[in-house]
Formats: structure tokens, sequence, C-alpha cells
């Protein structure tokens, strides 16, 4: 900064913030705002500012509500009302005000009441709605000013509903003939794409336009919205690399106009903004990454001058090259220019170069070995935030061998800080790092202090994952026995010294550990171990979450006759406790203690790692869940359902109805509404599709992903994937011995350095013990990466985190895995919904039904029409049908099938009832745009049925007769045949037809009927592009997700598996790109719903989609069945 | 990403505070405070950006004047502090002109840089057209 512009400045405070400077008074004298800050500025307490500051709100009260105050003077009071509420004193009956300000006024009063509106409304005020007028008339103003302000405010701040009120003017703005105007109306559409992206798909062709803008200002503007979009979808915009390459390119070459210079460094952040985008661009693509080669090494150099700026590109630029695709001659650039920032004296720029290391030795941790002596003297530098930023820079390259070292660095740096947030973080580091390399001792000494020093602020899963890694153990059976008779011994001497000032969640720890493993030490009484924890007990500072965990650990230890009679001591003492969890573990020690027999039942001490048997699928319960269905019961809807549906109850559908914009309105977060052919790119948002599984239109519980971390002796060592343990490659014990030799070695050779005279050889030898390893590339280990080397313990299974608090040792979760409740839920579903006809026969009361006296029967049809039936016809009046006669009757129906249907795919022939001499059935024809259903009315006796009258209806399905006149007569022994077209009006898992038939033979007779059919009958599939699936998948609402069975575990499982749905339910494979595939289908008659599968950990992960509420629920129901049947 | 921007004098008294991500006002003067303290304790000689919570802090000082800006993570924390002088800057350009104390004009330079925690523009005549229309529009 040059020395003019220093001393200018110096002067702005005293423009600003009117201290007590000479002139200052004068300058505030004119205004009331000044009169008021200086007020505040003078006084001395903090009440004595909130009396002032609440007289001046009342006087802005009074005026603001008077009549006679000018539009001058209003604009005068907001300012004011907005400095108070700044400083923290709400003012919100100036809100209204605000927005009249802004509706009202002219010029600058105008631009003050958007400003108030924008600082103290958030985007879901309601009274941003009364805006929307005053931004619709401002955008069409002829005065350029407001159309400004009116797009300022928009791109601040816009009701999410009402954007389709504006957009058409907005988009009229990018057309403008002044560059404001333009550039203004890009942020407008960029907030636009951040709230509701879906609203502005349609004009993805005007970014590029702006792209283009001629104006520089314009093209700045809308880098906003592709470096997010890119971020989302870098696959999508690949072709205009070479474009922001040509940008950078005329930028860096100062091709801008001189005004856009910041200290002679042309557009320093348009340059960062150009950057970032080519590194996300570049990432793992080496064409691409080829394109930006040339631009990038110019940009190095040109970045000469000795300004902050200069250092600020120079860091994006660094880390570009570094993200990118790797080209060796620019790597050594960067890394000289990373040296620059280290060895620089400026502080900031020293920072800058750490946290550009910290990123740059992920990709090459050799780097760190150039810089190691700049690294050792930041690690001592007085600035606390140099010293966290190097830890940093060193977690990341912490290997086998530097490990205690650099742990070590973080403890020290643990007992300085006093920042809570801080804390937390480093303890969590360093857990990480203590559980990546737990050598016994050292291990179990620095949870210790992990657990001391981070105390209960720390995240619940590092004293979890401790818990888990002791019990689940490494490789040999030796250690992990070590491990733990070594965190015994030390927890002992920790309980035998102060405990007061120990963390509850240590307590809990040492508890549980004490519990379970105390007996490892043979030499250690019980009774001492349980005197040790009653005075626990007995502490004043122990919680009671802490006093259930002690007292489960005494359960575990009461052996002996000193043993139990502590226990009853204890037992006596809590079992009056007012805490039930309390009163309930007392009881259980007292009981267990009594009965040895049956604690060793209840805690089996080593058990092997046979889970305990749980009814996963809750299957007692499937009794009560029919019952209810049965009963009338709405089956059960997953919560995000029930909430889309209120919510879409509520919603006003704003949008028009034109084509432009074929969008529902949904309540359901933007975020969500990701094409699915984005998924590959984000593995947030496919991890997304994970969640919520199983949660199709089915009435059971979804319990897969509840995983069973705590049982009732304690936290539960993953036993649930022996199998996978079994897999894991198990070094031999040669092997291991020899690495455990040379880790020790290591070990020996890099002792941590102790206090010598001489700081410089200090320096040397902590340089060596921390960057050992780093040099041969066979040794690195990095973090976050799968390690290269075979590592000394080896923990049994990789296994998803476990996450639950250690606060709930109680023991009422479940194991599962995915594929069986898969198969349960398919199952449930299969038993408690009654329409499906899955059993292989007609269940025995199917017979009684149709029995029935008032002639009412049910016809139970399932996917497979195919399918052998033999229903029994039993007529009330005694006359019975015999089934050998059936079976001819059905196949002479089959002649009066009409000849138009004939070569249709047709459905067996059911009988429907039967009513004295009238025999009516019924089968249904597949047609493309529709479904016929065709009924058959067979007369059997000889004299005529008259006026035969038969109706349909159903609460699904729209019936339709193909015949005008559906009133027939039947002469005797003949077949009349009745058609109707069916198209669903209200997606259900399987639907129905009810019918009343009513006919005079010699007196008028009726009977009722039913006839089910399932969904699939009225799939058809839907051709579409990957495109046009685009845009529709964006566009729906209802959506449902779940994990399905894949039929084969091979490589063309996916393949495999769509073909069957295809084949079976007549969905359209749209297209298969590597693990996903998107599939459409619609119902009839024009109801789409889209599809995408993506094979996920073993199983089909799928997600679909439509307008109709509930089609996706039932879509999945029978792809389910389909692929389970196959 | 840009959080907040605060405006405080040396007694640790705001003069303008502008937030990009919603924090409620109840929490604001706290958060403030505690953010003032964090840069007013820290010496000359030790660096501009500070660790706060799960974000970081940019200050910069002009004489009495403290400008802190909170920003994320990812955010290139250089670029921020000349971007505070570049604000700076033009505050200078425009207020030598017109001597007189508004916030909300300040307000309005701002908006005009910053939206949405993006750097929006910073070129300093482009910064300052908007004002300078509504100064004309008000004279003449």
């Amino acid at each position: 900064m040059s020395d003019v512009v220093e001393k200018t400045l110096t002067a702005l405070p005293s423009l600003l913030s009117l201290d007590s400077q000479p002139g200052s008074a004068k300058l505030s004298s004119t205004s009331k705002l000044g009169n008021l800050i200086r007020g505040i500025t003078e006084l001395t307490s903090k009440h004595e500012e909130e009396k002032l500051i609440q007289r001046e709100l009342t006087s802005i009260k009074e005026q603001m509500s008077s009549p006679s105050t000018s539009m001058r003077q209003m604009k005068e009071l907001m300012v004011r009302a907005i400095y108070c509420e700044m400083l923290g004193y709400e003012a919100s009956f100036t809100y209204i005000h605000a927005i009249k300000l802004a509706q009202q006024g002219t010029a600058l009063e105008k631009r003050v009441g958007y400003l108030a509106v924008s600082l103290f409304l958030n985007e879901s005020h309601e009274l941003l709605l009364l805006l929307v007028n005053t931004v619709l008339k401002d955008l069409q103003s002829t005065n350029l000013i407001e159309v400004c302000m009116a797009l300022t405010v928009v791109s601040q701040m816009f009701p999410k509903d009402m954007i389709p009120a504006i957009l058409p003017l907005v988009e009229e703005k990018l057309n403008h003939p002044k560059e404001i105007i333009r550039r203004k109306a890009v942020l407008a559409l960029y907030k636009f794409y951040q709230i509701a992206p879906n609203q502005v798909q349609h004009i993805h062709n005007k970014f590029r336009k702006a792209l283009c803008d001629k104006d520089p200002g314009v093209m700045t503007a809308s880098l906003h919205i592709y470096l997010q979009m890119i971020q989302e979808n870098p696959e999508g915009y690949k072709d205009l690399t070479a474009s922001f390459v040509t940008i950078l390119k005329q930028v860096v070459g100062g091709k801008l106009p001189m005004d856009f210079n910041y200290h002679s460094v042309p557009a320093p952040w348009l340059q960062i903004q150009l950057l970032r985008i080519l590194s996300l661009l570049g990432k793992n693509d080496q064409s691409t990454s080829e394109i930006m080669y040339d631009v990038l090494d110019e940009s190095l150099r040109r970045a000469e001058m000795n300004h902050n700026i200069t250092y600020a590109i120079l860091y994006e630029c660094v880390k570009c090259i570094y993200t990118i695709h790797p080209k060796s001659e620019l790597l050594e650039k960067a890394a000289k220019c990373i040296g620059n920032f280290v060895l620089s004296q400026k502080i900031n720029l020293k920072y800058l170069g750490l946290k550009a290391l910290t990123y740059v030795v992920q990709q090459d941790p050799k780097l760190a070995l150039q810089h190691q002596m700049t690294i050792i003297e930041c690690l001592d530098h007085p600035d606390l935030i140099i010293k966290r930023e190097t830890l940093e820079l060193l977690f990341r390259i912490t290997n086998a061998q530097n490990v205690t070292v650099i742990v070590e660095k973080m403890l020290e740096f643990l007992q300085l800080n006093e920042d809570d947030y801080t804390t937390t973080d480093l303890v969590g580091k360093v857990a990480e790092l203590a559980e990546k390399y737990p050598y016994n001792e050292w291990f179990i000494e620095t949870m210790n202090t992990v657990f001391s020093v981070g105390g209960d602020m720390m995240q619940p899963d590092i004293p979890n994952g401790f818990l888990k890694l002791l019990s689940e153990g490494f490789d040999s059976v030796e250690e992990d026995r070590k491990l733990r008779q070594f965190a015994v011994d030390s927890y002992i001497s920790l309980l035998q010294g102060e405990t007061g000032k120990l963390p509850q969640r240590f307590l809990q720890v040492i508890s549980w550990v004490l519990g379970e493993y105390a007996h490892l030490r043979t030499d250690l009484e019980p009774a001492t171990v349980l005197r040790l924890l009653s005075k626990l007990l007995d502490s004043k500072n122990t919680s009671s979450e802490t006093k259930s965990w002690v007292l489960i650990a005494m359960t575990k230890l009461c052996d002996g006759r000193t043993g139990i009679s502590a226990a009853q001591e204890v037992s006596e003492t809590y079992s009056s406790s007012l805490d039930t969890v309390l009163r309930q573990r007392a009881q259980e020690l007292q009981h267990l203690s009594q009965d040895s027999e049956l604690r060793d039942r209840v805690l089996p001490r080593d058990t092997g790692l046979e889970p305990p048997e749980v009814d996963s699928s809750l299957s007692f319960l499937d009794g009560f869940v029919s019952e209810a269905l049965a009963a009338g019961a709405a089956p059960y809807k997953p919560p995000h359902q029930r909430q889309e549906e209120l919510a879409q109850a509520k919603t006003l559908s704003l949008e028009p109805y034109s084509l432009s914009l074929p969008i529902s309105m949904s309540s359901c977060s933007i975020t969500d509404r990701q094409s699915p052919t984005l998924l590959s790119i984000s593995s947030g948002l496919s991890g997304d599709s994970m969640d919520l599984s199983h949660k199709g239109g089915s009435t059971t519980l979804k319990l897969d992903g509840v995983k069973r971390v705590w049982g009732r002796d304690g936290y539960l060592a993953q036993r649930e994937s022996v199998e996978e343990a079994a897999k894991v490659e198990v070094p031999s014990p040669l092997h291991s011995a020899s690495e455990q030799g040379e880790a020790e070695g290591a070990h020996s050779q890099n002792p941590t350095p102790t206090p010598t005279p001489e700081p410089e050889q200090e320096k040397q030898q902590l340089a060596s013990s921390l960057f050992v390893g780093l040099g041969s590339q066979s040794s690195v280990c990095l973090m976050g990466k799968a390690e290269p080397n075979p590592q000394r313990f080896r923990r049994k299974a990789k296994s998803p985190s476990l996450s639950s608090g250690p606060s709930e040792p109680t023991s009422n979760s479940i194991i599962s895995s995915p594929s069986t409740v898969d198969n349960l839920l398919c199952n449930n579903l299969l038993d408690s919904n009654i329409t499906s006809g899955a059993s292989q026969d007609p269940p025995p009361e199917l017979s009684q039904d149709l029995s029935t006296a008032n002639g009412t029967c049910d016809v139970e049809f399932t996917d497979r029409d195919e399918e052998e039936r033999e229903p029994s016809l039993i007529k009330d009046n005694g006359v019975i049908a015999h089934e050998d006669k059936d079976r001819p009757k059905d196949l002479c129906l089959s002649s009066h099938l009409p000849a138009e249907l004939s070569g249709c795919s047709c459905s067996e022939i059911i009988p429907l009832c039967s009513h004295q001499s009238l025999h009516l059935s019924a089968c249904h024809v597949q047609r493309d745009e529709f479904l016929v259903l065709v009924v058959f009315i067979y007369n059997s006796s000889d004299s005529d049925v008259q006026q035969i009258l038969l109706e349909l209806e159903s609460d699904q399905l729209q019936v339709s007769c193909v015949c005008e006149s559906p009133v027939q007569e039947v002469s005797g022994d003949s077949v009349a045949v009745c058609q109707y077209t069916l198209t669903v009006r209200r997606p259900s898992v399987h639907v129905e037809v009810a019918g009343v038939v009513s006919y005079t033979s010699q007196t008028t007779e009726s009977t009722q009927f039913s006839y089910k059919l399932p969904l699939t009958s009225f799939i058809r599939p839907l051709t579409v592009s990957t495109e046009e699936y685009g845009t529709m998948w964006l566009a729906f609402s209802n959506d449902t997700k779940q994990n399905l069975t894949l039929i084969s575990e091979d490589q063309e499982s996916l393949t495999a598996s769509l073909n069957v749905l295809k084949r079976k339910l007549q969905l359209h494979v749209v297209e298969i790109i590597g693990m996903e595939g998107i599939v459409a289908c619609r119902v009839l008659q024009d109801q789409p719903c889209l599809m995408h599968c993506r094979v996920h950990a073993g199983s089909l992960a799928v997600w679909l989609r439509s307008p109709v509420p509930d089609l996706p629920d039932c879509l999945i129901y029978h792809c389910q069945r389909a692929l389970q049947e196959h | 990403m840009i959080k907040f921007i605060l405006m405080v004098n040396r007694q640790g008294q705001t003069r303008l505070s502008r937030y990009y991500t919603p924090v409620e006002l109840s929490r604001r003067a706290l958060l403030e405070a505690d953010v003032v303290r964090c840069c007013l304790s820290r010496k000359k000689d030790q660096c501009s950006f500070v660790e706060y919570k799960d974000f970081k802090l940019v200050y910069r000082q002009y004489a009495a004047l403290y400008i802190v800006v909170g920003v994320t993570d990812s955010e290139n924390e250089l670029s921020v502090y000349e971007l505070v002088h570049n604000f700076v800057e033009v505050l200078d350009k425009y207020f030598s002109r017109v001597i007189m104390f508004n916030l909300d004009r300040v307000h309005i330079i701002l908006d005009e840089m910053i939206q949405n925690g993006h750097i929006v523009e910073t070129n300093k005549s482009r910064i300052l057209a908007p004002l300078n229309a509504l100064d004309k529009m008000a004279d003449g």
C-alpha cells in the first residue's frame, strides 16, 4: 500500500465512526443519526445504551406512524432504525414502513427502503410478499436507477414462490443495452438458480450468452452461475473449458479496461474465480487439463509483482495446478512458488503458504520434505494460528513412523489452547491418528489424554470408536489381550488417584473396560475393582448416567463372597434411587449378583461372535398390522411422504400452466431435485439415495440400517460382520512379527527429542522424526487414502461408523442385514396385503367367501395370470357348478372374445359370480392405450334372461363402457359379452372393479361381484430420450427410494435385473451407464413414472419419481416382486 | 464464501454489520462481541487471519477502525483481505467528495460489491455508479 493511500485511509475512520477526533463533531451535528451514534459512543454501560435506544425507538415509532411524515423524513428515520437493529434491538414495527418506503419513495429514499427490507427481513418472511408488486413495477420502470434497485434486491432476496411472476421481466433485461442492467439481471438469475434451480432450467443458453457478453462485467457475473453449476456437474460443461481459458488469457494479458485493475493487477478476483472453475473442470481429466496448462503457466509467470493480491492469485493458481491432471513442469514451478510463500517474512503469506502446502502434501507428500525446516520453525511460531495451521499440515503427512512425534506436538498444543472449538477438532484428529496406529501402551496413553483433555466436549464417536476398537481387537489374540490388560492397568491406577476431575465420558469408558476386561488381570482381586468403582458412585461429580455405567460394570464383576456383599450394599443404596435407570441397574445388580448362573447367561464373558437372536422383522406384530389394516386402518406412510402431502395441500400453485414451465410446485427441497444423471458425479447425492430406503407403500416397520451397537454386555463388537472378517486377509504371524520388529526399530531410531543445549540440533532431530518416511514413496501413508503397505495392525473388519452416543447402554437395537430385511419386508408385504395372491393355493376362506349367502364373491388376481386356479363355485341356492364343468366353459367363453381383441395379450377367464342360471365371468385384455375388461354373461337355463343391467364402478379406475347400451338380454344357453375400457385414476398396488348385475328372469334379481387386477396390467413402456428423462425427472415431485435385491451378483446384475423388469413389467430401459440405469414407464392413461437404479453395496438402489402421488410407491412394490419372483 | 462483514471501532462498538448467512438478531450482538474480542486481542505482527469456530475471520485495521470479515474455510483469505482494502479505497474515493456520515450509503456501496456472500463487483467506478446516479437525481 502506498504511503499516500495509507494517509488518506487513516483519515477515514473519522468519517465513518465519529470517534472523538476534531472535526467529527462538525460532521455529525447535521445528522440525527450522528447524534445518536455520538450519544451511544459516549455511554459507559450497557444498561444506559439500552435505555437510550429504547427511547430512540419509541420516538422513531411515533414519527413513523404520523401521517405527516414525509418520505424524506421516513428515510432518515429508517436509517436510524437500521442502526438500532444493527446494535441488536429489534425494530420490527419499522418493517412495514420499509416496504412502504420502497414502494412510495423516490431515488435514494426508495433505495433505502429496499436496503432496509434486505437488512430486516429474511428470505421466508411473509412481509416479503408485499414487496413483489413494487419490484414488478420498478422492473418495468423507465428509470434505469429504479430497475437497478429492483434487480439488486431481487438478487439479494426474493420469495421463491413468486419467481415465476417476475422471471420473464428479468430475462428480458438480459438483452438490455446497459451493461449494469444486464449484469444485475444475471446476478438475479444466479439467485434464482440458487433457490429454485428448476425454474431457470430453460434459460441455460442465456447463461452462455451472458458468458460471451461483450462487457467484462456481465461475463464476470455469469461466472458465479457457472462455478456453481460446474461444482454440481463438471461433466456437463467441459466444452466450455476453452472459453474459460481464453477469458483468463485475455485477463492475464491485460486486455481488460484499466478500471478493472486493482493496484495494477488486472481483475484479480475475476482471475481467482476463473482459476477455481478451471480446477473443477480439470480434476481427474487429462485432456481437459491439457487445454489449461499454457494459461496456468502464464499466470504463474505474470504474477511477479510483490503485492498481496498477486499472492492471492498465485495461491489459487497453485491449488489449481495440484488439483488438475499433473504436469511435472508446472508442478515444479508451483512448488517453487509455495517456497516463496512459506519463506516470506510476511506472516499472512506464511499462513497462506502453509495452507497451500497442507493442500499440496495430499498430492505430493515429498514436498513437505523440501520445507521441513520452515515447518519446524512454524511449529514454534508465537502466533497460535500459524502453529495450528502447521499441525493441520503435519496431520496430513502422518505415517506409522512419525505418528508419535506428531501426536505429541498436537497434545502440546492442546495444553496451550483455550478455544473449545479447536480443542474438539484437534482431539478428534489425535484420536483418529491414534486409532490408525494403535501401538499398545502408546495408544492407551494417548487416548487417556484425549479423553482427559477432550472431556465432555468431544465428539461422541471418539469413545465409541475406542471401545469398538478395543473389543473388536486386531489380528493377534495375544496383542489384543496385552492391549486390554494395559488399559485395565492404566485405568486402575487412574482410579486410585484423584478422580474428581476426570470427564464423565472418560469415566464411562473406564467403567466399561473394567467391567469387561478386569478379569484378564488374574492378579487383580475383583473386590479391589469393585471398591474403586463404588468410590465413583459416592463421588458428587459423577453424573447419574455415568453411575449407571458403573453399576453395569459392577454387575459384570461381582464375583466371590466379597464381591457379592459389596454388590448388595451398593444395590441397596440405589434401588430406592429416584432415577429409574439407576434403580433398574441396581435391581439387576442385586439379582444377578446372587445368581451367578443366571449372570453368566445374561452377561457371558468372552462370548463368541454369535449375535443374539433378534426378530428384526418384528414379525410378532404382523397379526396386529393385518388386523388393523383389515379394520380399515390407513397403511403406513413414511414421515417424508406425509409431510410432502401435507405441504402439497398447503402450497398454492403459482406457476403458469403453459408448456414453458412444465414444473409442478413442490415443497421438496431444491437440492434434492437433482437429475439422476448427475448422480454419479456427486457422491453426496448418490449416498442420499441410500437413505430413506424401504419406504415404499408397505405396512411394515423399516428396520434396515438400524445397527445393534450396544448390548446388555456393553458395546457390541461388530459381530454381525464375522463373515466379512473371515475374508480379510490375515497376515502370517511371521510377517507381522518381522514388521513389528521394523516398526519398533524405526521407533527407537527416532526417539522423541529430548531437550539438548543446541537448539539447531534439536530442530534437526525433530525434523528427522517428523518427516521420516516421507522420502521413499513406499512407506508414505497419506491420510484418507488406501494404505499402500500392509499395516501392522489391521482392524478385523471395516464397518460403517457407529455413531450412537455412549449414553444408552441398553440393548434394544436390532441387527439386520439389508438383504434379509428386503426379504422380510417383501414377505410381510405379501402377508399383510390381503389382495395379494402370492400363496400358491387358494386359501380356504376363499371358497367360504364364494358361498356366502349375499351372493358377493371376490376373485383374486395376481400378476401371474397364467397361474393354475381352481375355484369352486358353490351357489347359494344349492345349484352346484361342477369344477369339471368350468374348464370347458372357460374354453368356450374364450371363443366369445370379440374379434378385435383376439391376438392381444389376454388374461385367463375368471368366473365372477353365479346367480341362479346366470354366470358371470371376466378377463382383461391389454391394449396399447387402454385395458379392456371383458365380461361374459352366460345364461345356463333354457329361458331368456331379460333387462340385464351391469354396473361397474371403481375407486381407483376410470370405467367406461365400450358398447353404447349395456342393457341386454341373454337367451337360453347363450353368452353375451360386455366390454369396458379401464384406465387408472388413482394408483394403488392392486385395483378393483366392483359391480352389480341385475336382471329379470321370473323376478328381478341382483348380485354383486368384484374383479381385482394388479397395477402391472396398466403399465406401458414410456419411450423417452435421456434428455427428456432429465427434464421430466426434475419436474416430478412424488418420489420414493428403496433398495431392492439384485437378481444376480455378477457384473451384469444391473442389466439382468433391468431386463427382468422390462420383461415382466413392460418398463422401458432408457439408458444404462456403468452401474446406473434409467427406466421409464407410464400407467394408463398418461401417468408417467421414472425410475433411477444404481447398483450399490450389492443391492439395487431404486429411486422412483412421478407427478402422480402414490404411483412410485405402488410401482416399487411390483418391481420388488418381479425381482423376487425371478 | 463470505459469511458476514463487520466494521467496529476500538471500543468494540459496531459501526456496520452485514450478514450473508442467517444469524438471529438476538445472537448477533454476542457473536460480534466475541469476534471483535478475538481480533482486538491480536498484535500487529500477528497473522490477519484467525480461526473462529468452524470458519475464519479476516480482519484489517485502519487506525481506530477494524473491518472484520467472516469467511468459510474454502475461501482464499488473502483475496478477502485485499477485498477489504478495495472496499475502503472505494469509501475513500466517495466520501472524500461528499463529507457526510451515512450508514445507508456505506451499505449501498457494499451491496454493489458483495451479494449473498459472493464478490460481485470490484471495479471502483462501477461500484459507485449507482450511488453517484442517485446523488445526481437528488441534486437535480
